[in-house]
């Protein structure tokens, strides 16, 4: 009988929650999202789902050299991710590559899961827009015909209901602002993100699209509507949500995640207004991310009992 | 109206209460035992050495063992009989220690130096200091440091606030509801004495919400009297000293420093009934309640132990360990000490025996951090857990230093927390032990 006991340090209580059951629930809040781009651009959208989950899960296995694909299930988060960033049709290789890109260079070369300085989805995603700008930037209109289209933020038309529900030309899971705020809803009830970093991301973007138009005296409503506008446009709710809140590559203060998250709006905006590119959610969230280690260091909390005298 | 702190402390965690297995049960006296092993240390400070020999007749009371350091108590025999060993024996919070090993004689014969006090109007401050001292009583939380010592503060740091921890923020853990429910004003008269002691004017008794009837009778018993009782959030480790301070008076006790530094003394629900009956009675520090509770126990109780009782008899009182019983814990389930043995002396400090079983302890795997930031989040004092433990992991103790590794309180939140199941709380504790080593060099 005693010699069942076992010790261990204290404390003997651990909470339920573990990393898998966390990755878990952001590939469920991710569903709507990608449920969204299916509905919205057809076949090829599932299909580009489904390669670069796939790939991303291989590979990790493969890496890992284990038997169990599904893992802690941080690559499928990955490849789903990586996924949803995507134009709706582009050729089978691409998506590959793009997600192998993303585990290989992105995860483990840093050391694997914890270890990554970079938002893997987003290296993967940021090599095929450097390296395949044609593809990357085929957008088509959605419906299943597949006409070619422009992005309201390269100069395409949409209405405030359109950019709402999805109705645009754009990446897979960038289009529908609601199924987006669908997933983040559940994500916060769960406790996994916190409003410091998209909500202060949200607000700089917000009030430097209001106040770009506003160089102009366009009135407050005018101004309301262009910083709708900015957020809602692009990648912008699918990064700050989903990828932008990325626990790894992002800092663990809470002072620091209002920093990270006033920086990703200040990058964005600044591309999106004079950058090359016309979106700029991708290279802004890994700037940040870069600046994650610097942003800790400078928001060490003060510690309890830090004498005031 | 209980008063209610609206204020709380910075972080914290909200485990399971697992309370309601003894929560409602009154407490009863233990079987009388047969034999005692007294161990000569039992506070933290300067050990005591035997005052009697092998073949001596003691009685219940008598001083059995004492040191002439200042931060150090006596201990007393629980029982009355004969002494028939001096011997090792294995300590819930150390390496073995000497114990005085009494044989019952069955008929717990009071010893003479235990005699009622005068009335507490006509005792001075020295001389209730002294009868603390002399019946040895300290800490009851589980601390166990000498009281008189924290009742002695230099005259250059005055104490204006008396606090009465009766939280009991531990999950499990009912030995001081079951006081605080069972005798309110035995709490309330040693509060008394701490404010006579220290001088100070105003009193307060804080108890979580989750005791709603501790409250209550904290409150009647305490009416008429300069004291407030106060409610606090339920919120582990709400008990935690210097957080408790924090709540109360808004004062953070500066690092490294003691919560005299703000003019604050907090005493534990428990130690103040002891003082009652040290003043009131006379009666030393002999007896505490004892939670024996767990998955791992057959018949989970409060029980009133004699100090010096082995552990296995406690727990084969309440039935016994199950089948599959696997931990044997000392204290409460977040900073309790787990043992490899049940062969093993109640002490001053025992607040509960808890068992788990096979369900319940998990060998777990520990997996790379992912920065998820919930041990920063929920850290009482502030520190980011993570990175002190990765530098433990590491070997980087400068770093660890760096970090503050030696403020952490060891309230185990970020272990409890983390999703990785990273021993954190383990590997600060690691950092911290080996910085305070160096410093001692």
């Amino acid at each position: 009988m005693e010699n069942r006991l076992v010790a261990s340090s204290s404390p003997h209580l651990r909470a339920p929650e573990t990393v898998q059951g966390i990755m878990f629930d952001v590939l469920t809040a991710l569903f709507p999202v990608a449920l969204a781009g299916v509905l919205l651009f057809g076949y090829s959208a599932l299909i580009t789902i489904l390669l670069a989950t796939f790939t991303a899960m291989l590979t990790e296995a493969l890496v890992l050299r284990s038997k169990n694909i599904i893992g802690d299930g941080s690559a499928a988060v990955t490849g789903l991710l990586l996924a949803l960033t995507l134009p709706p049709a582009p050729p089978w290789w691409l998506v590959v590559f793009g997600s192998l890109v993303a585990v290989l260079i992105g995860k483990h070369v840093f050391g694997g899961l914890g270890s990554n300085l970079f938002n893997p989805a987003l290296v993967g995603r940021a090599v095929l827009t450097v390296s395949f700008a044609g593809h990357m930037t085929n957008w088509l209109a959605p419906g299943v015909d597949g006409v070619s289209a422009a992005t309201p933020l390269a100069g395409g038309s949409a209405s405030m209901l359109n950019m709402f529900t999805g109705t645009i030309p754009g990446s897979i899971g960038e289009t529908s602002a609601l199924a987006l705020l669908l997933g983040a809803l559940w994500l916060f009830y769960k406790g996994h993100i916190s409003w410091h970093i998209p909500g202060s991301y949200i607000a700089t973007v917000f009030v430097m699209g209001a106040i770009n138009a506003g160089a102009g005296f366009a009135g407050v409503t005018a101004m309301m509507s262009a910083g709708l506008f900015q957020v809602m446009a692009g990648g912008l709710l699918l990064g700050a949500f989903y990828m932008a809140t990325d626990y790894v590559t992002s800092p663990v203060t809470r002072e620091g995640q209002v920093i990270f998250g006033v920086g990703l709006g200040i990058i964005t905006m600044a591309i999106r207004f004079y950058g090359g590119y016309p979106e700029g959610v991708t290279f802004a969230i890994l700037l940040m991310n870069g600046a994650t280690p610097l942003i800790d260091n400078l928001t060490v909390p003060t510690k309890f009992g830090e004498v005031k005298a | 109206m209980i008063g209610r702190m609206v204020k709380t402390f910075k972080g914290g965690v909200h485990p399971g209460h697992f309370k309601s297995a003894t929560a409602g049960k009154p407490t009863i006296p233990a079987e009388p035992p047969a034999r005692v092993a007294i161990l000569m240390q039992q506070h933290i400070g300067a050990p005591c050495e035997p005052l009697v020999d092998v073949g001596d007749l003691v009685k219940v009371g008598q001083k059995v063992g004492d040191s002439k350091g200042f931060v150090s108590v006596p201990v007393h025999a629980s029982v009355s009989g004969k002494v028939v060993e001096l011997k090792d024996y294995p300590h819930p919070v150390g390496r073995p220690a000497k114990a005085v090993v009494i044989e019952s004689d069955g008929q717990n014969t009071w010893h003479e130096s235990v005699k009622e006090n005068p009335p507490l109007q006509e005792l001075s401050a020295d001389e209730l200091k002294k009868i603390i001292r002399e019946a040895g009583i300290a800490g009851m939380g589980g601390a166990t440091f000498p009281t008189h010592v924290k009742l002695s503060p230099p005259p250059e740091k005055p104490i204006d606030t008396v606090i009465i921890n009766g939280s009991e923020c531990e999950p499990f853990l009912t030995a001081d509801h079951r006081l605080m429910l069972e005798r309110p004003e035995a709490v309330v008269f040693g509060l008394k004495v701490l404010m006579k002691v220290l001088g100070v004017e105003k009193g307060y008794i804080g108890v979580e919400d989750n005791k709603p009837d501790c409250l209550e009778a904290l409150t009647e018993a305490a009416a008429g009297e300069p004291i407030e009782v106060k409610s606090l959030h339920t919120k582990y480790p709400q008990g935690a000293e210097k957080q408790l301070i924090h709540v109360f008076t808004g004062r953070e006790v500066p690092s490294g420093g003691l919560p005299m530094d703000v003019g604050t003394v907090v005493q534990n629900a428990g130690t103040a009934a002891a003082i009652a009956d040290a003043v009131q009675k006379g009666i030393p520090l002999v007896e505490r309640i004892v939670t024996v509770t767990g998955p791992g126990v057959t018949a989970p109780a409060n029980l009133q132990v004699k100090i010096g009782t082995l552990v296995s008899e406690v727990i084969a009182q309440c039935g016994g360990m199950k089948e599959n019983a696997r931990k044997l814990i000392l204290g409460g389930p977040m900073m309790g000490l787990a043992q490899t043995t049940a062969e093993m002396p109640v002490i001053k400090g025992t607040s509960g025996i808890l068992v788990l079983t096979d369900a319940e302890v998990d060998i777990l795997e520990i997996k790379p951090c992912i920065r998820c930031a919930r041990c920063v989040e929920v850290c009482p004092v502030n520190l980011m857990p993570l990175t002190i433990g990765s530098a433990t992991e590491k070997g980087y103790l400068e770093k660890a230093e760096a970090f503050h590794a030696v403020d952490c309180i060891e309230c185990g939140c970020c272990s409890y927390i983390c999703p990785a199941k990273r021993p954190l709380t383990q590997w600060i504790r690691i950092s911290k032990g080996e910085i305070l080593a160096r410093a001692k060099k």
